[in-house]
């Protein structure tokens, strides 16, 4: 068992998998010589060459179309977009492409990519490179969308990944790469897509979301038990799709009120889903109105210091609707 | 005696190419075949049998040749939606394509999910496409890449139309093959028309000429004429397989038929242009190159024509009887490993 940070969990997967798998490889733009702009493949090319860690070319429909027809082939290719922001020009190849193959062919051919994509702000990234995309991707059968929070997770979330034999967009959040650290166990484990994780037992409130709120909520928690007596209950999705029914739905119940949580925009969110499965499944169960804090319905966050704090979640705006709810 | 020559030349063209006489008269029986089918469809799509027919109609000559010249047992097909003399020459048999045409279970380019036109097989290494144009040039470079990183002796071979030709997806594609030096062949149909708008419309230069800024080979070659499109796409492959990288063949034609069933072409060029382009029909110019040869005759062309009717009459009658899809099987097949998965 190692600490490690959250980024160093991501390159440790991916070096991993390519020593396990020979027909695993990275590609995108900047990945190879100078191992990405935040250093997540940086030694991978040393040790498996540069066929295998490829710098591509700076264009991103090809990037995502050149792994899945390698993917096609039967290869395993991780496809690194460097900004979450800059992947819509391969939203064709991922949504009219990779997500529709098995499908379209019934069956008869598959598409094992792995597309990687930082999300989130809280870095001064302005419009374009603080974005949290999954909104655009959610809803599209034929995908699967995963976004760790932990370090461990991390690690085992991109195992699964790259070996599961469908499309899988991994959202890792940029601003957990060098916050987060936490312990990793050095043998082969994987996370299973699909499966939520509950990240803690209480019994007043339940919290609900993915990625980096969660560290606001696991906070906000502590504290609001010790100060106030208030006990939350927490759910990481950690696969946003398909989503876990079973388990939003118990976590929903265990408490009766619920509260969602996530950096992406309210409208269209995945927190509307989550909402709807509740209120279809359980809405006798519930205590409380479905509460959700989301990132506000503006384009995107801007660079300016003050407005990007406005846009950002953080401890104490996670805090202050958790004992809302609890007052409730 | 000098002009007796040059005939004889003329009528061993495709011994030069190293293609036997056997291989010419397969070609052309493909070719015949591809016509005849597709003639069939748009009958069954005017008489309410089939939903829907997008016609390759004066485009077979150089689909068929495109095959013949690649390796038939080891190399990947990127087709679009008019290559049905590709995917017949490649190994699709009269009756798949109907199954796909009647959207029935056993299809095996979809089980009746797309649209006919919309190729797949990985039994013939037909890579399954969409309808969004030209995605499957990066699919295309994508497996050439991971020929080159396995050491696989074989290309992978692709089509658009010269609209396509526009899109991001056959740049980025383009660049991405070059600038890795990749062993694919990229082949342009222009058929001079993307649905109604012209080609002086879709392009101020010449197709052929982007490989140029894109560090490879690009050729342009009559499309009417099989064995100059054999003889491109034979050094296209041979200059893949020794690592020297992509080509792209821009083949020249026209699209004698309407863009599809839901199409009045007339609407937007006249029938004498459509009848001018039917005196270069590569089909029956490669039939008078047989019959030149003293390979082929009337006779023998009443013979195949009868004889491929009744194949694609047989093929018809039994993808309409051959059931459809289960309803329910709509949920199947979204993800490997659930039942449903939706």
């Amino acid at each position: 068992m190692a600490v490690m940070e959250y980024i160093d969990a991501i390159r440790l997967a991916m070096k991993e998998e390519m020593e396990r798998d020979e027909s695993v490889f990275v590609l995108g733009e900047d990945v190879g010589v100078k191992g990405g702009v935040f250093t997540t493949t940086k030694g991978l090319m040393d040790q498996f060459g540069e066929m295998r860690v490829l710098d591509t070319p700076l264009a991103e429909s090809a990037i995502a179309g050149v792994a899945i027809g390698a993917a096609m082939y039967g290869m395993k290719p991780i496809a690194e977009m460097q900004y979450s922001d800059f992947m819509f020009p391969a939203t064709n190849q991922i949504i009219s492409e990779a997500a529709k193959i098995r499908y379209r062919s019934n069956n008869d051919w598959s598409c094992p990519v792995v597309i990687r994509a930082p999300i989130g702000g809280g870095i001064f990234g302005g419009l374009y490179h603080s974005q949290c995309p999954e909104s655009v991707f959610f809803g599209t059968p034929g995908l699967k969308i995963v976004a760790p929070y932990s370090a461990y997770d991390a690690k085992g979330l991109l195992k699964a990944a790259i070996r599961d034999p469908d499309p899988v967009l991994f959202f890792e959040n940029k601003k957990c790469y060098k916050l987060i650290t936490g312990d990793v166990p050095d043998d082969d484990y994987v996370v299973p897509i699909g499966k939520a994780n509950l990240l803690r037992e209480g019994s007043d409130i339940t919290v609900i979301s993915y990625s980096l709120p969660l560290h606001f909520a696991m906070q906000a928690a502590e504290e609001l038990e010790k100060e106030e007596g208030i006990s939350a209950h927490v759910l990481d999705l950690r696969t946003i799709q398909p989503l876990d029914r079973d388990a939003i739905i118990a976590a929903a119940r265990a408490t009766g009120k619920v509260l969602i949580v996530h950096e992406d925009n309210k409208t269209g969110g995945v927190g509307g889903e989550v909402s709807a499965i509740i209120a279809e499944h359980c809405l006798y169960d519930l205590d409380a109105p479905i509460m959700r804090l989301c990132g506000p319905d503006v384009p995107a966050m801007p660079i300016s210091p003050p407005m990007e704090k406005f846009f950002m979640l953080n401890k104490d705006k996670v805090k202050e609707s958790m004992r809302q709810l609890a007052l409730y | 005696m000098k002009e007796h020559e040059t005939v004889t030349a003329n009528n061993n063209r495709h011994e030069q190419l190293g293609l036997t006489d056997g291989q010419v008269l397969d070609m052309y029986k493909y070719m015949v075949l591809a016509r005849k089918f597709d003639e069939r469809n748009l009958l069954l799509q005017r008489a309410g049998k089939i939903n829907f027919h997008v016609s390759g109609i004066g485009q077979e000559a150089c689909q068929v040749a495109a095959a013949f010249a690649l390796d038939r047992e080891k190399d990947y097909f990127l087709p679009y939606y008019r290559d049905y003399g590709f995917v017949l020459a490649v190994g699709m048999t009269p009756r798949e394509l109907m199954l796909s045409a009647f959207a029935k279970a056993e299809d095996p380019n979809s089980g009746g999910r797309q649209m006919p036109g919309h190729f797949g097989s990985k039994r013939l290494r037909i890579v399954t496409g969409s309808s969004p144009v030209t995605t499957q040039v990066p699919h295309a470079v994508g497996i050439a890449l991971a020929a080159k990183m396995q050491k696989k002796e074989f290309v992978s071979f692709v089509t658009f139309g010269e609209g396509s030709s526009n899109q991001g997806d056959f740049h980025e594609g383009c660049n991405f093959a070059g600038v890795h030096k990749l062993p694919v062949i990229i082949m342009c149909e222009n058929n001079q028309y993307a649905i109604s708008v012209p080609l002086h419309k879709q392009i101020s230069g010449k197709v052929s000429d982007r490989a140029l800024g894109y560090g490879f080979p690009g050729v342009r070659v009559d499309g009417n004429d099989a064995l100059e499109v054999y003889a491109a796409v034979k050094e296209a492959r041979e200059r893949a397989i020794r690592g020297e990288g992509p080509t792209l063949i821009e083949s020249m034609m026209y699209r004698l038929s309407p863009h599809s069933t839901s199409d009045n072409d007339l609407a937007y060029r006249t029938k004498e242009e459509v009848e001018e382009n039917w005196k270069k029909d590569g089909v029956a110019r490669f039939k008078n190159y047989l019959i030149d040869c003293g390979l082929w005759d009337e006779a023998r062309d009443q013979d195949l024509i009868a004889q491929l009717n009744l194949e694609i009459k047989e093929a018809t009658e039994s993808a309409d009887l051959a059931p459809f899809p289960k309803p329910e099987d709509t949920l199947l097949h979204v993800y490997a490993d659930a039942e449903g998965g939706a």
